[in-house]
């Protein structure tokens, strides 16, 4: 019998082409997603006078720079050239390219699943690093940089040695309140940003089993944020019901493609190169307080003192603290905010919305904010729901879909000195704009923010709202 | 990209862990054309007050002659942004020296010749403790995989294939056309078995 193997294992085995002897594997890659910021790539081909060589399965899409306000009339030229620039390249070699006005225009990582073209043991590559949310469908899905962006473009294939492999595992139920989201940021804050370096991470656990998709690709999004290079979740019948009818999903050979999909599992006894378990009802709400997604705490915890960090630690601490504005020992819970934004890769589904809104529901925000959908499609749906109206009965402004404020590329930023409550995945300093100051918690915690003006403990809504 | 086997140069210590690509490059420079230039944008925000002034302070503005650069763990973590690896190579840089790196920053980095050498956390503080401030002559040696400063000599870590690219300057179209026959027939064999895994064709 042969030896069990993880769903790495056999992930990468469908899509090994050929291995060197140095151990690099060279991948077919099944999907190639492209956006504006792929131009070094494009460039780099167009010098060689080569074309896309599957233009069948590469897919462009405009989220990085796209205006999320007026699209009809780009101001700055810099954003006009990026935009351009990718619809140059999509005529160019023929590519099908999800533009500004599209119907199914959105995040590339919201629109790969959304239309089908994200599926179980595909593997699928961006010039994006939170390319890993594709992972919670059961893909091989890892972001490139420019150079292998241009490589793949060239010949359908990257090359690439495999990572060693790492179960996450979150065993329990989910209190009320608490989501994929804070599952992630408290891993990440366990492990530290490093923690998964060079390791393909699979997530697993009842916990995990009972997320919906959406919760899925949040979890498997923020993969990166811990440094795995990948995340992945073996697909089951959530996933299948989520898939079927998708546009670009199988129609015909629906079944047969359900049955290999449902053997994209870890056999029974693989084994790992590392194991960690957390317990799901131990998982608090939890907030970023630092520059770092590491730098993260139950919203019922007060903010560190770095003096009482271990010294490793202190210093980035300390350094954090006072770009972010902050007194340690003062409780998370009651900072206050300038501002929201709600969206993202990360959380600008139609299931984040929906808990948002919950929250919102009927009351106003005290603080100003934008509200972003991943996608065109997840904002039809919103509207359809009369989700919109109450985001701006609240108070905040109802946006198209984009990255938006989460890199701040468009041209929606957080000015300097100013505090968001962001569903985003990066509290980089100046991620969201030169000097702002970002703090990452799930969309029904930025809701709560808005409401109180302050960073505030969701579960204070539960009971007379859902969350 | 030419390849490479040793570097002598200046290096300088930038004492920070987790230096992210937002900090390597902030993301409002990433819409210019790289004929212009990257370097003027490298930690733009961490050497330059608000009003765009440098910090006489900051490391690389004391030492704008560096070419290796000693810096804490996590280097480069975050995006994939390869303009991050520009960035750095644009302002003459050849070789980053960390305890550890972001995974797809390193990989980006070895794309553009640019070394990223992994030392323990103890050859980082002795690398640390020599440069101090100040700066000071380093060589780099892809073939004995060590770096020397003054008397200090330690051994750093590089993947085998990420060595042999940066010595010889291999550019991955290349080497990957010399196998176009195995990927036809790897593709068509794909579109045979798993006919779902192709868009036009599953319909």
């Amino acid at each position: 019998m042969a030896a069990p193997r993880t769903m790495l294992d056999k992930l990468w085995d469908a899509h090994e082409i050929l291995r060197r002897e140095d151990g690099v594997s060279l991948l077919w890659v099944d999907r190639h997603l492209v956006h504006e910021g792929s131009h070094h790539a494009f460039a780099k081909i167009a010098a060689r006078g080569l074309k896309v060589v599957r233009p069948d399965l590469t897919f462009a899409v405009v989220d990085h720079y796209a205006p999320t306000l007026d699209r009809t009339k780009i101001a700055d030229p810099k954003i006009a050239r990026m935009i351009g620039t990718l619809r140059d390249n999509a005529q160019a070699h023929r590519l099908r390219l999800f533009d500004l006005q599209d119907q199914d225009q959105g995040i590339v990582h919201v629109i790969g699943p959304e239309q089908g073209l994200t599926l179980p043991g595909l593997s699928i590559n961006c010039g994006d690093s939170h390319t890993s949310t594709h992972g919670a469908f059961g893909a091989l899905a890892f972001g490139i940089g420019a150079t292998e962006v241009a490589h793949v473009l060239a010949t359908q294939t990257v090359w690439q040695r495999k990572p060693r492999t790492m179960r996450i595992t979150v065993n329990g139920t989910l209190g009320p309140g608490v989501t994929a989201k804070d599952i992630a940021l408290n891993w990440i804050a366990a492990l530290g940003t490093g923690g998964a370096q060079g390791h393909a991470v699979e997530y697993a656990g009842s916990a995990v089993r009972a997320l919906s998709m959406e919760g899925r690709m949040t979890l498997c999004n923020l993969s990166i944020e811990g440094g795995a290079r990948l995340g992945m979740i073996a697909p089951d019948e959530t996933t299948f019901d989520y898939l079927k009818g998708r546009a670009f999903a199988p129609g015909k050979g629906w079944e047969k493609a359900v049955t290999a999909w449902s053997a994209l599992v870890s056999d029974e006894g693989a084994s790992f190169d590392r194991e960690v378990v957390f317990n799901a009802t131990e998982i608090a709400p939890t907030v970023t307080w630092g520059t770092s997604p590491e730098q993260a705490l139950p919203v019922t915890a007060a903010i560190p003192d770095p003096a009482r960090l271990d010294p490793e630690k202190a210093k980035a601490a300390d350094a954090a603290l006072e770009y972010m504005g902050l007194q340690p020992g003062r409780p998370l819970d009651g900072t206050p905010v300038d501002q929201v934004f709600i969206g993202s890769c990360t959380n600008g589904r139609i299931e984040d919305l929906r808990a948002a809104a919950a929250v919102l529901a009927g009351h106003r925000a005290k603080v100003p904010g934008l509200v972003s959908p991943g996608s065109a499609q997840v904002k039809a749906q919103a509207e359809q729901e009369g989700l919109d109206v109450v985001f701006k009965n609240a108070g905040l402004t109802w946006a198209s879909s984009g990255c938006s404020m989460c890199v701040g590329m468009n041209g929606d930023q957080v000015a300097a000195g100013k505090r968001c409550a962001s569903s985003t995945n990066r509290n980089f300093r100046g991620r969201q704009g030169p000097g702002a100051r970002t703090h990452l918690m799930s969309p029904a915690m930025v809701a709560a923010a808005a409401l109180t003006g302050t960073i505030t403990d969701v579960r204070r809504f539960l009971g007379e709202r859902a969350a | 990209m030419a390849g490479w086997t040793r570097h002598k140069g200046r290096a300088v210590f930038l004492g920070l862990d987790n230096v992210d690509t937002d900090q390597l490059i902030p993301a409002r420079f990433m819409s210019t054309p790289r004929a212009e230039g990257y370097g003027q944008f490298l930690l733009h925000d961490l050497r330059n007050d608000a009003d765009g002034a440098p910090d006489p302070d900051f490391p690389l503005n004391r030492r704008p002659d560096a070419s290796v650069l000693v810096s804490g763990r996590n280097f480069g973590t975050g995006s994939s942004r390869e303009a991050a690896v520009y960035a750095l190579v644009d302002a003459g840089f050849r070789a980053v020296i960390a305890p550890s790196f972001g995974d797809i920053f390193a990989a980006n980095a070895v794309n553009n010749g640019l070394l990223p050498a992994q030392v323990t956390d103890e050859a980082q503080a002795e690398l640390a403790a020599t440069l101090g401030t100040g700066t000071a002559d380093i060589s780099l040696d892809l073939e004995t995989r060590t770096v020397a400063v003054g008397n200090l000599t330690v051994a750093f870590d590089l993947d085998e294939s990420w060595r042999t690219k940066l010595v010889n300057g291999w550019d991955d179209i290349d080497l990957t056309n010399r196998h176009v026959d195995e990927i036809s027939a790897f593709a068509a064999n794909r579109a045979k078995s798993e006919p779902w895994a192709f868009p036009l064709t599953s319909e």
